[in-house]
């Protein structure tokens, strides 16, 4: 069976979207082909800076026959019936349908079309100028002398050439005839840019990557990979460290060299003294370069690894002395920064923060942190943190985005206001919550689990949400300009991890009067409590989001939210719906789940017949049988337990309190006939049974529960 | 014809200029020389924001002295610099082989690519001020970026019909790779040796002193706005004085050149306030915009004139 090889040749496409576009290539590419009524037995999509390349292997050398019948009018029927067939079924006259019969319909005519399937060349011919030309990159653009059409033909750079051959295993494959933007497809490509420039004739898969890779390209990414990886990895040990392996920056690396060749570099020790992060994010981010470290003692090491494109004729000397020179180059604007940003003070830095806009609407982050100090200030004691700490480092926990270290690498956010915080004699807990409070940042991230840190990080979310609550920024679909989403998040792991019992109701409320106070929050006072509310209830959602994601039954958390009772405390929630799903794997909640569940539809159907609900107390004069007597104690008994044990937040005692009364539920069933013809004595019935509703209720709204 | 050693790129400031100018003489650019007004980079010169628009093939190259008011150290920081030198390079429409050409412009200035790590890597750029963009790459020579590769795609707000390449080298960056010093200062400018020898900082560091002071702590601020304010004016009053009247027949705008320097103008005096920090965050963006409706009116007067290929 024959296969296609494309290859879009072009100047370098941007790292981060090669993958991206050769999955595309390969899906529009076969979706084209089975839309088509084409199979294949694999498709293989494969990237370098310059190159796209789709192989699909085993098409078949033609399509399928194509037979169409269609249906017309009965034979007789009027001329105008006729006519409309022979037009609609493409025939020039009757007589080359033919007659077909029918018990019921009589004689009628078909028309048979056949049409013999199409090679699959032609087909590739038709369908690879589409794919390219309604090609999904996210920017595009238009060059050279065709550009002067503005609807000349869009690529991510110029393409530059296109390989596109077609044919079986055993044969000369044929080139695939198309034309774009001036391009022929053909069969001849090009190596490396400089080791081998020369053109290349490509038959099929496997000579392309036998060929290409003799001219110093290596056309799959994952190889490319696996040997930066790889060498990286030996040329460090070979000199006694260890590579600090960094996959986002093998991916980016991978994506700007066809011909990788790793080159082992230093710097001078002395600069050493700045801290690993700051190093790191300086050769990482400018350089795209690795760094070492030493395997005894686990510290960053003087060295860098650079991953050239190219096996230079001096065996890299060159290139590794020019990327040393723009890393010390680097490394000392680096060093002048952190020298620099220690000599001043944090608490004097902050003040520039009140010339900087947090949000037109918010105020500037000078504003910001107050807000964020007064609040962790209120926080601390429920979290069990020093409440003068907590505002301390809620006052200095922004300080470091106006140093200039943080200006270039503003990823060490958090992290230099820690540094610096710490040489300049601020508290142990102080810089720690300094550089923890922007976690956790995502749902991998560590969650902070020292109470000031918690205070500052709680305070600096809920600041972030509050005031885009309160200016109507909320986020929208997939819309979340402010990260808001994770914000909560954030605070739902921390309460979460940390065990913490807060209030959110109470919390946001003085939180909001205390913004009034100094006048940053214009929330009038009528719409206070609506945003609150629907501030708790994104909150809640997303801990239901969170929940599920998790694996919790969202049937169990949706009983638990149905309560009626303020859900405005996450750690309760959670805590109810684990002891409601433990409950209700036990034999006794299955089985009072069962009764529950029976009582509900009894009085479902009920209800809806007499068009009112069965509230009020049961009263015990009108009980004729003794099961009904027995129940009602039972349940009065049992739901003032479960009452007081929740009371106590103790949700697994409430759930025991109810399931005594499992044995008395089923004896009511096995025994009492509900609908008595007598009118009191049923209603009476339909009571009790209101009754064991309303008692399951101070877990969980059980109608919620699947199954 | 062999190259003098003191014109060699490797060892002199001037040998790198006249080295890249004779190399792109060759592929027949017309050779420029700087406009004669401050500006931030080689875009804002007329040759290429204004020639970049049109029909007609052009081809030129040269170097600009470029005005970075913020970027001013008082000539303490190695790298950085207040004014500086760029050689930029324009050629429409885009050829169909500018990476070869621009690469070997790089092996004419002694970087073979033989022994060094050439790379083309993302970079789109973008000047709101002059309401254009373009897509391309940073390129980089040894771990170190040495040029800007632009395929131009919009300009003053109009699509560019044939899109131009543009190349941008950072020449003091080069030369300080090309002749092994840390700092621009140290750059040998005229490739002599001993009492003859001249320094980058022979030429301008008393100047980067004394542009920084005036850049951040001395320019009259309540000057600057009424310049950005005449500036302002006077390009709009050029402009509809320019516009094709009742009474012309060719249609053509009669002062899109003289309206464009007024653009320009604008631009500096609004670095020169950023510089001096008299300009929040929210003024900011009603600066550049304001500059980016001049550079728009002066774009569409442009295409009203014989450069801009009306007919």
């Amino acid at each position: 069976m024959p296969d296609l090889l494309l290859e879009l040749f072009s100047e370098e496409i941007p790292a981060r979207m090669q993958a991206r576009a050769s999955a595309d290539l390969r899906k529009l590419v076969t979706d084209a082909l089975v839309e088509r009524g084409f199979t294949y037995e694999g498709a293989l999509n494969l990237a370098t800076p310059r190159r796209l390349v789709l192989h699909i292997a085993g098409l078949p050398a033609r399509g399928k026959d194509q037979r169409e019948e269609r249906k017309g009018p009965r034979v007789g029927a009027p001329d105008a019936a006729i006519q409309g067939f022979l037009k609609s079924a493409g025939l020039s006259s009757i007589d080359e349908a033919r007659i077909e019969r029918d018990p019921k319909k009589g004689e009628f005519y078909v028309a048979v079309t056949e049409s013999a399937g199409r090679p699959t060349l032609d087909v590739l011919a038709e369908i690879l100028p589409e794919v390219i030309r309604g090609f999904p990159w996210p920017k595009s653009m238009r060059w050279g002398a065709a550009s002067a059409s503005s609807a000349s033909f869009r690529w991510i750079r110029p393409l530059r050439g296109i390989v596109a051959t077609f044919g079986p295993e055993t044969e000369d494959p044929e080139v695939v005839p198309f034309e774009i933007g001036g391009l022929k497809a053909g069969d001849t490509t090009f190596g490396h840019r400089f080791m081998a420039p020369q053109p290349i004739r490509v038959k099929r898969l496997a000579d392309y990557v036998r060929k290409l890779e003799a001219a110093k390209v290596i056309v799959d990414p994952e190889r490319r990979k696996d040997i930066i990886r790889t060498d990286a990895r030996n040329l460090a040990f070979a000199q006694g460290f260890e590579l600090v392996e960094d996959e986002a920056l093998v991916d980016e690396v991978s994506g700007l060299v066809e011909w990788p060749v790793t080159l082992l570099g230093s710097f001078e020790e002395e600069f050493l003294d700045v801290p690993a992060e700051v190093i790191r994010a300086t050769i990482r981010a400018n350089q795209k370069c690795f760094v070492l470290r030493d395997p005894a003692t686990g510290k960053l090491a003087n060295r860098f690894i650079a991953t050239a494109n190219v096996a230079a004729r001096d065996g890299g000397a060159t290139i590794t002395a020019g990327n040393g020179r723009v890393i010390r180059a680097r490394l000392s604007d680096a060093r002048f920064f952190w020298e620099t940003d220690k000599r001043v003070l944090l608490a004097e830095r902050a003040k520039k923060l009140e010339t900087i806009t947090f949000h037109a609407r918010l105020g500037s982050q000078g504003e910001r942190v107050r807000r964020i100090a007064g609040l962790a200030r209120e926080l601390a004691p429920l979290v069990g943190a020093d409440a003068a700490l907590a505002e301390r480092a809620a006052l200095l926990c922004k300080a470091d985005l106006v140093t200039e270290m943080v200006g270039e690498f503003p990823e060490l956010q958090g992290l230099m206001g820690r540094y610096y915080a710490a040489l300049q004699g601020e508290p142990d807990s102080v810089a720690a919550a300094i550089g923890d409070h922007y976690k956790p940042q995502g749902p991998s991230d560590a969650v902070p689990s020292e109470p000031v840190s918690i205070a500052v990080a709680l305070a600096d979310k809920l600041d972030t949400l509050v005031g885009f609550w309160a200016i109507g920024e909320k986020p929208t679909g997939s819309k979340d300009p402010y990260a808001l989403r994770r914000a909560a998040l954030g605070v739902i792991r921390l309460v979460l991890s940390n065990q913490l019992r807060l209030p959110l109701t109470e919390v946001i409320d003085n939180f909001i009067v205390l913004g009034k106070l100094t006048g940053e929050y214009a929330i009038p006072t009528q719409a206070r409590f609506a945003t609150i509310r629907d501030l708790v209830g994104f909150l809640v959602e997303r801990l239901k989001v969170q929940l599920r994601e998790q694996g919790a039954r969202h049937d169990l958390v949706d009983a638990v939210l149905g309560l009626a009772d303020g859900q405005d405390d996450l750690l309760l929630i959670v805590a109810r719906v684990e002891a409601l799903a433990a409950f209700l794997d036990s034999e006794d909640g299955k089985s009072l789940l069962a009764g529950y569940k029976r009582a509900a539809n009894i009085l479902r159907a009920e209800e809806k017949k007499d068009g009112r609900g069965f509230d009020g107390a049961p009263d015990p004069r009108l009980f004729s049988l003794p099961e009904e007597m027995l129940l009602h104690d039972t349940l009065v008994a049992a739901a003032d337990k479960a009452r007081e044990a929740v009371a106590r937040e103790d949700f697994a005692g409430a759930m025991r309190a109810l399931a005594g009364a499992r044995g008395d539920v089923d004896r009511f069933f096995e025994h009492v006939t509900v609908n008595a013809d007598e009118h009191q004595v049923r209603e009476n019935r339909l009571r009790l049974l209101n009754a064991l509703r309303a008692a399951t209720l101070t877990v969980g709204d059980l109608s919620r529960v699947a199954g | 014809m062999e190259i003098p050693v003191h014109m060699r790129p490797e060892r002199s400031f001037q040998g790198l200029i006249l080295t890249l100018q004779s190399f792109w003489a060759e592929r027949g650019c017309v050779i420029l020389q700087p406009y004669d007004m401050e500006v931030g980079a080689g875009t804002f010169h007329p040759a290429t924001t204004l020639r970049a628009l049109g029909p007609g093939r052009w081809n030129a190259a040269y170097v600009q002295p470029s005005r970075r008011p913020k970027d001013g150290r008082y000539g303490e920081n190695p790298n950085r610099l207040q004014h500086y030198y760029q050689f930029q390079v324009i050629l429409k429409p885009s050829p169909p082989d500018l990476q070869e050409l621009y690469l070997a412009s790089l092996d004419a200035i002694g970087l073979d690519p033989t022994l060094h790590d050439f790379r083309f890597v993302e970079d789109d750029w973008e000047s709101p001020t002059l309401g254009a963009w373009g897509l391309g790459w940073e390129c980089w020579c040894d771990g170190m970026e040495v040029s800007q590769f632009t395929y131009f795609q919009q300009v003053a707000g109009f699509e560019c019909a044939p899109v131009a390449g543009e190349l941008t080298y950072g020449l003091e960056r080069l030369a300080c790779y090309l002749q092994g010093v840390d700092s621009i200062m140290e750059l040998n400018f005229n490739g002599r040796e001993g009492a003859e020898k001249v320094t980058y900082g022979d030429v301008f560091l008393q100047a980067e002193q004394e542009y920084s002071r005036y850049n951040f702590e001395f320019a009259n601020t309540e000057m600057l706005l009424r310049h950005f304010a005449d500036a302002e004016a006077e390009c709009q009053a050029l402009l509809a004085a320019g516009t094709p009247g009742n009474s012309d027949n060719d249609g053509r705008h009669k002062l899109a050149l003289p309206a464009y320097d007024q653009c320009i103008k604008a631009s500096h005096v609004f670095n020169l306030l950023d510089a001096r920090g008299v300009i929040s965050v929210t003024e900011r963006q009603s600066y550049i915009l304001r500059v980016r409706e001049l550079a728009k009116a002066c774009g569409a007067a442009w295409l009203q004139t014989a450069g801009g290929g009306a007919a």
